[in-house]
């Protein structure tokens, strides 16, 4: 499963961040790394970005970028 | 000689608080050569010997973004005596990531640990002796907006910077990861020495896949093939490649430190009432209304309830100045013609400009309350999808909106975005969104040919400058600004209550850069206008505009316009003038038409232009490049003459390409 996939409120676990170049180093960069915890805050009015929370920060983030990143241990 | 420090840290960690509390106002604000990074330098109260200066906010040390390469190149090269690191403490998993970075530089380094008030408040703590020890380098509890800890800062870093001798440890890898960078720096330990890179920096960049470091280090194959091979044996041993190796090990490595020395029960305060706050502004369905009633909000009191009275009582003040000065002038009996160009060229020509200065002042009072509260990052989220389309994001979403006010504020409010493309992009764009200095023309036009379908056509207009926006953008996308996109993630920072001195500092910093480019640029550009128009070619002062060496030049461009339906002299001329301010295209056909009523002009117009080519200068009145002022902020926020004039001379293209368009087909339709 991909985090593109979660609804506001499902957190998991991160396991592993596909993509490549300037944008996969910054989500690397910015803690998106295997094993840490994200939760799904929210969904912009739009339906695009999404709001992340992880490392007891708020991060957002494009579905694009989040179609990229698997996700285990999805949880309500 | 004095000393130099640098501060780096985050974005959002209040780094240009702490800047401020340093330094307090005595700064110096410009650009990292050869790019549109923002640079500050200022001296530490008290301490005139030892400058500071303020390094991008950024979150690694990688080699994607101007503001990354800017810092690791200054701190390579510049060799500061030490690194002040702002670290968010609410955040600092995260903040400490770009410390360990920072840590392999190798220069004597110290920790200011920001908004521990905020953790305490909260019942969390952190063991700061602990945090200083597993990291080997000192750290200041701080809290910059209450000026808690900055004595101790400061006074701490003054003796790191006398026992220079303290390097940050830098043993925070290990297992595969450590092996690879210990066998790599082996082998590149002569070159970095010879290149005077830090050697652990050096390697640890190598490993991570470094282009810029890979060429500076003049690797050669042989050496290139090691490295492979070392990266290769790293990544098999831990299953994953080599940028994400890195990012592990230093996340692991800080999450082992914090698991000693945070105590975290739970989010802070500040957080708790920020994801409430965010209920409401970034609702699903009221989010957008309620960001466009701030704006409007903000446009009003601007443009309206504050601005516009004040900028009539500067324009007052103005006259008054002037007049006083042609009486003092002429009682010194002064030449004519010097008494005409200081009172027709530069008073009104800077005068008319200068009186904006208001309006800029309240418009950043405001926009810096935006910013500095954190909401700023949240208009970005929720209109962010709008934008990405022509290749922006939602950051470029509040310049290109004041840019309906005016473009100049517009143009320097860019300076927050980021990213260094899409400042320029923005840049480029931003003039499109049609200003209120335009509404005098519209008033013209609509009145001579229009005058039953005015707001129809005003508001087409409007409309006309954002599709022109949005295929420009799809049109710069593809061709110069193809592929580098940043990409667009970004943290939104817990809501707080911004610094009065913080934001005083931002207005009187646009005002001074206001004001610079009145009297330089703009000072300039008006002696040339009003020379151009006052003189003939035999450089004999003309009472008739209509004789002088600008009418002729008008006449001479004229023709260019044929294909746009107006290569009438007068109408050329009033492109030229509407450079000074757009305004300034109804005064001059008003002189040049000798019109005594805005009746007369109409019916002089009429005979000029017909509806449809009226609508075309219209469109190109608009679209063309912007007013001098403008063009001077471009100018600045592009770092060069040359971008500003490529801008230029690209909006300018759009505009011809806009009028060719309505006046052919337009012709077609009406026959």
């Amino acid at each position: 499963m991909t985090l593109d996939k979660l609804v506001p409120g499902q957190s998991g676990i991160i396991e592993k961040i596909d993509g490549q170049g300037a944008l996969r180093r910054r989500l690397l960069d910015m803690g998106l790394t295997p094993n840490t915890l994200v939760r799904v805050r929210k969904v912009a009015p739009m339906g695009d970005p999404i709001e992340l929370y992880l490392r007891s920060y708020v991060l957002t983030i494009r579905k694009d970028e989040a179609s990229k990143i698997t996700i285990k241990g999805v949880e309500k | 000689m004095g000393k130099l420090l640098a501060l780096a840290g985050n974005q959002n960690c209040g780094k240009t608080t702490l800047f401020n509390k340093l330094t307090g106002s005595n700064q110096h604000v410009g650009n990292f050569p050869g790019v549109t990074v923002e640079k500050k330098e200022g001296k530490i109260k008290r301490h005139p010997d030892i400058s500071i200066v303020d390094l991008p906010g950024i979150y690694s040390l990688s080699p994607y973004t101007s503001e990354e390469v800017v810092t690791r190149d200054f701190i390579v090269n510049e060799k500061p005596e030490a690194i002040i690191n702002i670290v968010d403490a609410t955040n600092i998993e995260r903040n400490l990531y770009l410390s360990l970075q920072l840590m392999e530089l190798q220069r004597p380094m110290i920790i200011a640990l920001n908004m521990m008030d905020e953790v305490k408040s909260s019942g969390n703590s952190i063991d700061v002796d602990m945090l200083s020890k597993e990291l080997g380098i000192p750290v200041v509890p701080i809290s910059a907006s209450k000026n808690e800890g900055i004595e101790e800062l400061i006074e701490e870093t003054v003796k790191l910077v006398k026992n220079k001798a303290v390097l940050p440890k830098i043993d925070f890898c290990e297992g595969s990861v450590h092996k690879a960078i210990h066998s790599m720096a082996h082998i590149i330990e002569d070159q970095a020495k010879e290149k005077d890179i830090p050697l652990r920096f050096a390697t640890t960049k190598l490993i991570e896949g470094d282009e810029p470091m890979m060429e500076l280090l003049e690797v050669t194959e042989n050496q290139k093939h090691i490295l492979e091979h070392i990266v290769e044996d790293m990544e098999s041993e831990l299953k994953t490649d080599r940028e994400a190796a890195l990012a592990d090990m230093r996340y692991n490595y800080i999450e082992k430190i914090c698991a000693k020395a945070v105590v975290r029960r739970q989010e802070t305060n500040e957080q708790i009432r920020s994801e409430k706050i965010d209920k409401i502004l970034t609702h699903k369905y009221f989010g957008i209304p309620i960001f466009l009633g701030i704006m409007l909000l903000i446009f009003y009191c601007t443009f309206t309830l504050i601005g516009e009275p004040l900028k009539g009582l500067l324009e007052n003040l103005i006259d008054l100045g002037t007049n006083s000065l042609r009486n003092l002038l002429e009682s010194l009996n002064v030449a004519d013609w010097l008494v005409m160009l200081l009172i027709d060229g530069v008073c009104a020509g800077v005068g008319s400009v200068l009186s904006f200065l208001p309006l800029i002042v309240i418009l950043f009072f405001f926009l810096s309350i935006l910013e500095d509260s954190g909401y700023m990052a949240r208009v970005a989220f929720v209109m962010d999808k709008l934008l990405r389309k022509i290749g922006l994001s939602g950051k470029s979403f509040v310049p290109m909106l004041i840019g309906f006010g005016c473009s100049v504020p517009a143009i320097m409010a860019t300076r927050t975005l980021s990213s260094d493309r899409d400042r320029k992009m923005t840049i480029i764009l931003t003039p499109f969104m049609s200003c209120s200095a335009k509404l005098p023309i519209y008033g013209m036009i609509t009145l001579a040919f229009f005058p039953k379908n005015a707001g129809l056509v005003m508001f087409s207009i409007y409309v006309l400058g954002i599709i022109v926006a949005i295929l420009a953008g799809l049109l710069l996308k593809n061709t110069l600004f193809k592929g580098n996109s940043v990409p667009f993630v970004m943290e939104l920072p817990a809501y707080r209550i911004p610094s009065g001195k913080s934001v005083l500092l931002h207005m009187w910093d646009k005002a001074k850069d206001f004001l610079r480019k009145a009297f330089t640029v703009i000072f300039i550009a008006s002696m040339v206008i009003w020379f151009l128009q006052s003189f003939d070619w035999g450089l004999n002062m003309v009472s008739d505009s209509s004789q002088s060496i600008l009418a002729s030049i008008g006449s001479l461009i004229a023709p260019i316009f044929a294909p746009l339906g107006f290569a009438d002299w007068r109408t050329s001329t009033a492109l030229i003038t509407g450079l000074t301010a757009k305004e300034a295209v109804v005064s001059t056909l008003t002189v040049l038409t000798k019109a005594g009523t805005d009746a007369e002009l109409s019916s002089i117009l009429n005979t000029i232009l017909t509806p449809v080519s009226a609508y075309a200068y219209l469109a190109f009145t608009v679209l063309y490049m912007p007013c001098v002022a403008a063009f001077a902020a471009t100018k600045r926020e592009m770092g060069s003459m040359k971008s500003a004039l490529l801008t230029a001379l690209f909006q300018t293209f759009c505009a011809y390409v806009v009028g060719l368009i309505i006046f052919q087909v337009g012709r077609l339709i009406v026959g």
